[in-house]
């Protein structure tokens, strides 16, 4: 049974959520709350609908062609994300995401930090210059390109290009950060970087991680959450899922007899 | 028993000969293409260049380019055949006593030059073109990032690929029939403009959509992810992407929208017109009047007026001014296009 395991108050509640993509149900009845500034990993096989958990929540689903909530709904401080008082484009501001591919605009350095806020209207030049730089600091980046903020960020190795990612997203100020596998594509030194990053970031934002290593999970996460077949088998403490799992097949998994 | 034979033994003689043969037609029909081709451009570029460069400075015939078509007067003076120009023959006569009667063979057009031609089909790129880019990718937008791929959409899809074989003369009907006749726009450049952007859109269409589509789907994520709005992140996250795309299917439009005869013959092309195109007395009788153009002005002289010796100068440097104009606007939209590619590597 998932027991809900929660330290501190949840930001995001999600109760009773199916969600279909046209005939194919892709979760069942999935019910997790995800604390407030910690890190909630959610691991699993292939095809367990972790992904598209993640991007039920910033409604990135919306643009998949019959995507849609079956039932059940997403809270976000309380207020169902699918309601008609919600604006999507809000949401995505208050809910940022980083994707598994790094995916820079082909831009400078610059005005790839600066877009959200440009789409925003800001002008302000001096504004601008402090965002850039402090989400550049934020992102453990700045002393990396400090020198070249107006050159294009595609010039960039591929961990600095998601860390810029994950600086870009930090820039428009959002309370919950979603990351899809960001380090899948990474060496292990680029993803060791991102994982010191995301500690750095537990402080400020809620986050949340899909990841396929589990390793990962265990290394930077306080909460995971286990799926398997589109159903939450487990959340708890990260510790105990990776050294007291309740379930048996949550223990099959982290012990790497599956998946 | 011979030893046994290799698994790499050579193939049999008549399996090389079969091989053979194959490429040999294969690169055959290769050259006889490049053959044709060059054929053509030799002897357009030998003929027309005739016409177009001269052996006294300054070695382009600035005749032919910048004036008007005028007739050529041939006839025998003191002894002397001569050869003259409209305006020439006139002012020759006023000038020589006992020259008023000179009996001189007249042959329109091959006097003067082809510059309303040259004026007329730019004007006509540069309006259709712009017509059939704004309409043309605006339509590809909502194809690709808005409609959602129903049994409509793929009828409308198909519609466009269709139209894009519907032949050149029945556009030029249509727009006879459109702008011409019911929208009482007369032979003019607005009418021009229109059929010849009626030609061009599905071509337009079809590659600005193949050139949305080719821009990364993790942009569209990104800029959305960050709060961007559809049209903003079309507007700063795809379409400056796609443009240069959007420019090569545009290049390939300007040589057909250049080159095409039929759909201006009954919409846009004066077989003469001496003032200039922006010699209006109103700004707005510039939409409205008939241009000349370089195909169409092809066309006349060679199969509108008598034939002679003094026609073919005509038809081979009209001919070989268009080539190289089509050229220069092509290889315009090419560097504009370079240019932006460099400047958005992915």
């Amino acid at each position: 049974m998932p027991k809900t395991a929660a330290s501190s108050s949840p930001i995001v509640e999600i109760s009773d959520l199916d969600f279909c993509y046209g005939p194919v149900q892709a979760l069942h009845g999935v019910n997790l709350a995800i604390p407030a500034r910690q890190v909630t990993a959610l691991i699993g096989p292939s095809g367990c609908g972790k992904s598209t958990l993640l991007r039920c929540l910033n409604r990135m689903n919306d643009l998949i062609e019959g995507a849609r909530v079956a039932r059940g709904s997403i809270r976000i401080h309380g207020i169902d994300i699918h309601g008609p008082e919600v604006d999507v484009i809000e949401l995505r501001k208050h809910v940022g995401m980083v994707f598994q591919k790094s995916n820079p605009f082909p831009k400078s350095i610059y005005e790839n930090i600066a877009y959200g806020l440009r789409l925003q209207g800001v002008r302000d030049r001096a504004r601008l210059d402090a965002v850039v730089e402090q989400s550049l600091r934020g992102a453990a980046l700045w002393d990396e390109v400090k020198d070249r903020l107006h050159q294009s960020a595609l010039g960039l190795s591929g961990g600095q290009q998601q860390r810029l990612c994950i600086a870009r997203t930090i820039a428009v100020e959002p309370e919950i950060i979603l990351m899809d596998e960001p380090c899948s594509a990474l060496d292990p030194v680029a993803t060791a970087k991102i994982e010191e990053l995301i500690q750095e970031l537990r402080a400020r934002y809620s986050i949340v991680i899909v990841t396929h290593n589990m390793q990962q999970a265990a290394r930077c996460s306080d909460q995971t959450a286990f799926f398997y077949l589109g159903r939450l088998v487990e959340q708890a403490p990260t510790r105990d899922i990776f050294t007291n799992p309740a379930n048996p097949q949550t223990e099959a998994y982290v012990s790497g007899r599956f998946g | 028993m011979s030893a046994p034979s290799s698994p790499f033994a050579p193939r049999s003689r008549q399996r090389r000969l079969r091989e053979g043969l194959v490429i040999a037609v294969f690169r055959a029909a290769t050259y006889v293409v490049l053959l044709a081709g060059g054929g053509v451009f030799a002897d357009i570029l030998i003929k027309g260049s005739r016409t177009v460069f001269q052996a006294e400075a300054p070695f382009i015939n600035t005749t032919f380019l910048f004036s008007a078509p005028e007739s050529l007067h041939v006839f025998e003076w003191e002894g002397r055949r001569r050869e003259m120009g409209d305006r020439e023959f006139r002012a020759f006569r006023e000038r020589e006593p006992g020259a008023a009667d000179v009996r001189a063979e007249s042959f329109v057009y091959s006097a003067g030059g082809i510059w309303p031609c040259i004026a007329g089909t730019l004007l006509l790129v540069a309006g259709a073109m712009t017509l059939a880019l704004a309409v043309g990718v605006s339509s590809a937008v909502y194809l690709s990032e808005y409609a959602r791929d129903g049994r409509f959409i793929r009828f409308v899809r198909l519609a466009i690929l269709n139209l894009a074989g519907v032949p050149s003369i029945v556009f030029g009907l249509f727009g006879f029939g459109m702008f011409v006749i019911f929208f009482g726009w007369n032979v003019s450049l607005l009418a021009g403009w229109f059929t010849l952007a009626f030609m061009v859109l599905p071509v337009v269409i079809t590659a600005s959509e193949e050139a949305l589509k080719a821009v990364p789907q993790g942009l569209r994520a990104a800029a959305l992810a960050l709060g961007a709005t559809r049209w903003q992140t079309i507007r700063t996250a795809v379409l400056p992407y796609a443009l240069p795309g959007i420019l090569t299917s545009s290049i390939l439009g300007i040589a057909r929208v250049a080159g095409e005869t039929a759909p201006i013959m009954f919409t846009a092309a004066y077989v003469v017109r001496d003032r200039l195109p922006w010699e209006v007395e109103r700004a707005i009788d510039f939409l409205f009047q008939g241009v000349m153009a370089l195909p169409y002005h092809i066309y006349v002289v060679s199969s509108k007026i008598p034939q002679n010796e003094y026609t073919e100068r005509v038809q081979y440097g009209t001919a070989f001014v268009f080539l190289l104009l089509v050229a220069f606007v092509a290889a315009a939209s090419i560097f504009l296009r370079n240019r932006l590619r460099a400047r958005l590597r992915w």
